[in-house]
Order: C-alpha cells, then sequence, then structure tokens
C-alpha cells in the first residue's frame, strides 16, 4: 500500500451531512463525523439506529442518498474501488466459504485485493490469529469463534489503512470474545484507523479514542479523548436513546 | 486488464475447488437432467417414427430445467456467510464478479451436458453428430447461462428466489430455446452448416447481445 | 395540482372523448363490412390499436428503465412501474380479442403463430416485472430489478419475434398499406384515441401517487411534531 503516505490529510474518515434512505425510511439522517488517523471510534446504538447502514456506506457498499463522506481524502461517490482497497471489514458475517480451507479461502481474497508475497502473507496473518494448525480444515468444521479469527486475518490480508468492525463480537461466548479482543490487538494498535460499532458499552468505551452514539439515524452524542464521561456512560447513554421512548 | 483476468479467475477457481469437494451442484444437476429425459420419453410416448420430432424438445428441456437448478445455487452459496458481501468489498469491478460467476457454471452446465448428451443419444438411438451439435450446445449454454448468471443474483436477492429465477429466466430466453431445438433437430437429421447457419446466427447475436446488457446492468442487481 | 395542470389535463379528456366517439362512429358505421369476414372483422381496429399502445407503454418502461438506473429519481420509477401495469392491461386485452377474431375466421381460438406468441411471451416478461416488484426486500431494490427486467425484457421482445418468425413461417398478416381508405381512416382514429386513453391514464396515476406522497409526507411531518 506504497500509495496511501501520498495523501496528506490528516483525516482518515470524514462525513459530512451523510444521509441514506431506503424508500420512505430513513435510515441515516445526515451525519457529520470526522476521525483522525489511528484513532479508534467506537459507534454505539440500540438496533435499527443506523450503525450499520453507516459501515455500508463507508465501505461502499451502499451509495449514500446524500450528504458526502471522504476515506483517507478519496471520496465513497468517486473512488469506490480505491478506497476498498484500503478497507478491512469484520462484520457478524464472516465471508467465508464453509467449503474451502481456512488456506483456499485466504488465498481467494488475497488473490481479490492483488496480494503480492500472498504465501508469506497468509502464513504472517494465520500466525497472528494463532490458527496454523487449522490452515488446511474446512472453515464449516471450525467453531463460531475460530471462523471469526479467520474472518479478522481475511480482513488483515492486504494491510489496509482502515478496518471497519461491525459488532465482531456478535453471536461469540465470552471466552470467544476475549481470544479475538488478544487477537484483534495488534491489528488495530498503531497507524491504522478503526471504526467498530459495538453494544458492549465497556468493551467499546475501553477501546476507544473517540465515541458516537446513534439514535434513529442521528448524532445523539458525541465525544474524543478527555471528554468522554467514562465514569457515568452508561447513564449518558441511556439517556440519549431512552428520550424519545 | 491483468487484473481483470486475475479477478475473475479467483472467483471461478473457487467455484470450481468449492463444486469439487461437495459435487452438490453437478450431482443433482446431472440426475435432474437425466430424470427429464426419461419422463418426457413416457410423457411423448416417443416410439421410432416421432422421436425425430420430438427428441431435440427433450434434450433442450432437459438443459434448461437442470441449468435453472445450477443457477439457482450460483448464487445461494454466495448468500451463505454473506460472501457476497465480501466479494462486493473486494476492490475490482462488478463485472468481474458477473465474470467469474458466469465462467463457473458455463464451465458447470458444459460438463453436464457433455455426460448427458451421449445419453441421450444412445437412449434414443440417434446419431452421434458431434461437431455441429457440439457448437449449437456450447453457444445455447453461453446465451442462457449468461442471462442466467443476472438473473441468479437477482433472485438470490428477493424472498422467493427458487421461484423468481423460472419466472424471469425462461420467458427471456425463448429465442435460444426455439433456435437450439431447431438446430439440434436439423442436425439430428443430418443437417450441414448451412441448415443450421440462421439459427446459430440467432443463437450468437442473443449470447452478444445479452452479454454486454447484463455486463452493464450486472451492477444494479447487485448493488445494496 | 396547478391551475394550469387542471386546464391541461380537461383538454386531455375532452379531447380522448371526442376521439373515442369519432372511433366508435367510424369502426361501426362508417367502416364497410369486410367481404370475407364479415362484422367480426370491426374487432380488428381496436385489436391493433391496443397493440400498438402496449408496445409504446413497454417501449415508455424501457426508456424510463434506462433513466431510472442512470438518474435514480424516483419519479421514473413512478412512471415505468404505471407504463408496465397499463402495458399489461392493454397486452391482455389484445390476447382476449385475439381469439375473438380468431375464431370465426381461422375456426380456433389459438394459433402458434409469431405474432400471437411473441405477445403472448411479451406478457410473461412484464407479469415477472410486476412480480419482481412485489417479491424484492425492500422497495428501492424492487425498483432497481424491476428497471432491470425492463430492459432485458425489452430488449428480447424483438429476437423473440424473430425466432419464432422464423420457426412459424405461416399466416402472413395484412398491412397497413393494404387497407382501402374506407378502413384506415377508423383504424388511424381509434389508434390516435387509445393513444390519448393511455396517456389521460398514465398522468392520472402520476399525479395520484404523488398525492399518495405528499399525504404521507405531511403524516411524518405531523407525527415528528407531536414526538417533539
Amino acid at each position: 500500500m506504497g500509495e496511501s503516505g501520498l495523501s496528506s490529510t490528516t483525516w482518515a474518515i470524514e462525513a459530512y451531512g451523510l444521509a441514506k434512505s431506503f424508500g420512505n425510511t430513513r435510515a441515516l439522517a445526515g451525519i457529520d463525523l470526522k476521525v483522525r488517523k489511528g484513532d479508534h471510534l467506537t459507534v454505539f446504538g440500540p438496533n435499527g439506529a443506523g450503525k450499520t447502514t453507516l459501515i455500508k456506506l463507508l465501505s461502499t457498499l451502499t451509495k449514500p442518498s446524500g450528504g458526502s463522506a471522504l476515506l483517507d481524502g478519496l471520496d465513497i461517490r468517486e473512488a469506490p474501488g480505491q478506497i476498498r482497497s484500503r478497507l478491512g471489514v469484520v462484520s457478524h458475517s464472516t465471508f467465508l466459504y464453509n467449503n474451502l480451507t481456512v488456506s483456499e479461502n485466504l488465498r481467494f481474497y488475497g488473490r481479490m485485493y492483488g496480494v503480492t508475497n500472498l504465501e508469506q502473507r497468509i502464513r504472517e496473518v494465520i500466525s497472528q490469529v494463532q490458527l496454523e494448525s487449522r490452515l488446511h480444515d474446512q472453515v464449516g468444521t471450525l467453531s463460531r469463534g475460530m471462523k471469526q479469527r479467520v474472518a479478522i486475518a481475511r480482513a488483515v490480508l492486504h494491510d489496509p489503512l482502515i478496518m471497519l468492525l461491525d459488532e465482531p463480537d456478535t453471536g461469540l461466548d465470552p471466552h470467544a470474545i476475549m481470544m479475538m479482543r488478544d487477537v484483534l490487538e495488534p491489528f488495530t494498535s498503531g497507524e491504522r484507523t478503526v471504526v467498530m460499532t459495538t453494544h458492549n458499552l465497556e468493551r467499546g468505551i475501553e477501546f476507544a479514542d473517540q465515541v458516537v452514539i446513534l439514535h434513529e439515524g442521528r448524532v445523539a452524542y458525541q465525544a474524543s479523548g478527555q471528554e468522554i464521561d467514562t465514569a457515568s456512560f452508561r447513564e449518558t447513554y441511556d439517556r440519549c436513546i431512552g428520550m424519545s421512548i | 486488464m491483468k487484473g481483470l483476468f486475475t479477478g475473475v479467475f479467483a472467483i471461478f477457481w473457487k467455484d470450481i475447488l468449492s463444486e469439487l469437494r461437495t459435487k452438490e451442484i453437478a450431482t443433482s444437476v446431472l440426475v435432474f437432467a437425466l430424470l427429464v429425459v426419461v419422463i418426457f420419453n413416457f410423457a411423448f410416448e416417443s416410439g421410432a417414427d416421432t422421436i425425430g420430432l420430438v427428441a431435440p424438445g427433450i434434450l433442450w428441456v432437459a438443459f434448461a430445467f437442470a441449468g435453472m437448478l445450477g443457477l439457482n445455487r450460483a448464487f445461494a452459496t454466495e448468500k451463505e456467510n454473506s460472501s457476497l458481501e465480501g466479494l462486493m468489498l473486494c476492490p475490482v469491478e462488478r463485472h468481474v464478479i458477473y465474470l467469474g460467476k458466469l465462467a463457473g457454471s458455463f464451465t458447470f452446465m458444459l460438463i453436464v451436458e457433455a455426460i448427458i448428451t451421449p445419453i441421450f443419444l444412445v437412449l434414443f438411438n440417434l446419431p452421434v453428430c458431434m461437431p455441429r451439435l457440439g457448437i449449437i450446445i456450447v453457444l445455447a449454454t453461453l446465451g442462457f447461462t449468461s442471462v442466467g448468471t443476472l438473473f441468479s443474483a437477482l433472485s438470490a436477492n428477493t424472498k422467493a428466489r427458487d421461484i423468481m429465477l423460472p419466472i424471469l429466466f425462461l420467458p427471456i430466453i425463448v429465442p435460444v430455446m426455439i433456435a437450439a431445438v431447431k438446430a439440434t433437430g436439423l442436425v439430428l437429421d443430418g443437417g450441414t452448416w448451412g441448415d443450421i447457419s440462421t439459427w446459430l446466427q440467432i443463437i450468437i447475436a442473443f449470447d452478444v447481445i445479452f452479454l454486454v446488457v447484463s455486463l452493464l446492468v450486472f451492477e444494479f442487481v447487485i448493488e445494496e | 395540482m396547478g391551475e394550469k395542470n387542471i386546464v391541461r389535463s380537461n383538454i386531455l379528456l375532452g379531447l380522448g372523448f371526442a376521439l373515442m366517439t369519432a372511433a366508435l362512429y367510424l369502426v361501426f358505421i362508417f367502416a364497410p363490412t369486410e367481404e370475407a369476414m364479415g362484422q367480426i372483422q370491426r374487432i380488428f381496429y381496436f385489436h391493433v390499436s391496443m397493440a400498438w399502445v402496449a408496445f409504446l407503454a413497454f417501449f415508455v418502461v424501457f426508456i424510463c428503465s434506462i433513466l431510472y438506473l442512470w438518474k435514480r429519481a424516483i419519479k421514473w420509477d413512478t412512471i415505468a412501474r404505471f407504463s408496465a401495469e397499463l402495458g399489461i392491461v392493454f397486452t391482455t386485452l389484445v390476447l382476449i380479442t385475439g381469439p375473438i377474431w380468431a375464431k370465426p375466421v381461422w375456426g380456433v381460438w389459438w394459433i402458434w403463430e409469431p405474432r400471437l406468441t411473441a405477445t403472448l411471451v411479451l406478457w410473461l416478461i412484464y407479469i415477472a416485472y410486476l412480480l419482481v416488484r412485489s417479491y424484492a426486500a425492500e422497495a428501492s431494490r424492487g425498483a432497481r430489478f424491476a428497471a432491470v427486467l425492463g430492459i432485458v425484457g425489452f430488449i428480447d421482445v424483438p429476437i423473440v419475434y424473430l425466432s419464432i418468425h422464423l420457426w412459424r413461417t405461416h399466416h402472413p398478416p395484412a398491412l397497413v398499406s393494404d387497407l382501402v381508405p374506407s378502413m384506415l381512416l377508423p383504424l388511424l382514429v381509434s389508434v390516435a384515441a387509445f393513444t390519448v386513453l393511455y396517456i389521460i391514464l398514465i398522468t392520472r396515476s402520476i399525479s395520484l401517487s404523488n398525492l399518495e406522497a405528499e399525504v404521507r409526507q405531511l403524516k411524518d411531518a405531523r407525527a415528528n411534531q407531536r414526538r417533539s
């Protein structure tokens, strides 16, 4: 990813009035966001608040109906291909093929991303997610937690600049969540910008440099660094989403 | 250009690998096509005199119905772990995904047809007239898999994909079916290249038109 | 709806009424009885007019489908949807009047003749067009799927016709140029009357759906007001 150094902007992600409606329902009603390079943003919100829509817009899977967003200085409408090569996405679905082995899955995605030195890179990431011994097993035979770790390996194969984690904990038992957190740690530290959506308040706060609470497609709360009231965040959250119940 | 080929081949190879492991699509499609041939044989009570009239129709109904079964599976597997979403996150143009999936379905269908056709010729005591029949089969299969891949992606995103595919697919492929049945009939009667050239032209025109149109509109079918 | 629009739609209605009356007069009183076929031949004027309108309607679907995928403006989808519905209604009428005409003349209700068969295939394609909308997960996706079918289906029609024509070269249909003037005039007026009828119906359905959208917006705004 040599070309990523060329863009001089300090923001990894910028959104201006980003909106999305499906027919007559508004999933996102114009939100503004800025995430500095290397920062971690956690997006909280109840189901249907627009978290997944936000991730889908940022990952160019769906087109905005209003506003704009830039990733690494690139417009999501104008350069979706270039943006996709800078993104690694881990979602609650693994995007893996059950009939293929772990290595076949990784080789497939590696080719799609044009990863050079693919075999060596596969060995690297698979040892980072601690699944070397299962490299030649079919994905369908792995446990849910292991699949999610393969999904992480898949997402970082091409060394993305930005990672989007859409409720990566969903459907995992506490042990698997712990394991995944450890595995994720080296990939999310350092230069990489990370956006995560989650229901898990403690985990989200601990992870974040910046937090956003979404409610009914709007930003209900936004804070970064020291401003985040870690101590009483549960109350803040309840207030934000409970307002209009 | 190189990127296009790498992407198409990666998707194609992934589908082949997966199929080699499970043999899910090929077996079910093959058995289904054979069943159609057998059942239609009863339906038409094909005696020696009527064989020439009904045999081409039976063959192509078998291919079209079996093809639909395979095409349905082609995108159903992409829905399993939302891997279609994973594909769409890859930094490739949308038509790379279309061509990759088409290459897979086309190959599966050709393999099934390569097995069914000889059996069919033997069961109905028909002459083996390979080069001409082979060309008809390859061209017509390209035509209906190119439309079928588009509609398979479309119906995979609807609430009733098993019903949607035939409803969309069958009326559109009417021209290929007519041309393929007619050309096959002529060939089985000992027709020459000249006899079937009109029908081959229709099939080729269909192939070209619907490959281009499908490439252009595929993006709108898989987009969320 | 503005004052201008009301005036315009009244003019259109008046024109449609006049043309339809003239067509009825010309078809049933003015036009001579065809020698070979007798009275039943008079169905031909309506049959051809409705076939023309059906084709026009599907052409509008085709154009609006391209515009919708290109511009993503909901109005193109709305026009395409109503035009497809009208096209199906008229194709159905064509498929009904055809056999009524054919039975006394040919002695059978239906023959697998190119024009009839192609019309039947056309009808099936646009039934699928309506179904794909109702089976889509969301309305926006259904609109996109329908647009794709609106394009693919329309392009398919000439190929369907050509292949069926080569398959069954049978029954050369009478061309308009062969008609005597006393039969051509009723046909042309009838075609014009049905075309205006199509325009009236499509503009009415579009303005109705605009009103629906307006009502929905007002309701939403009201609900939001009450909440805050």
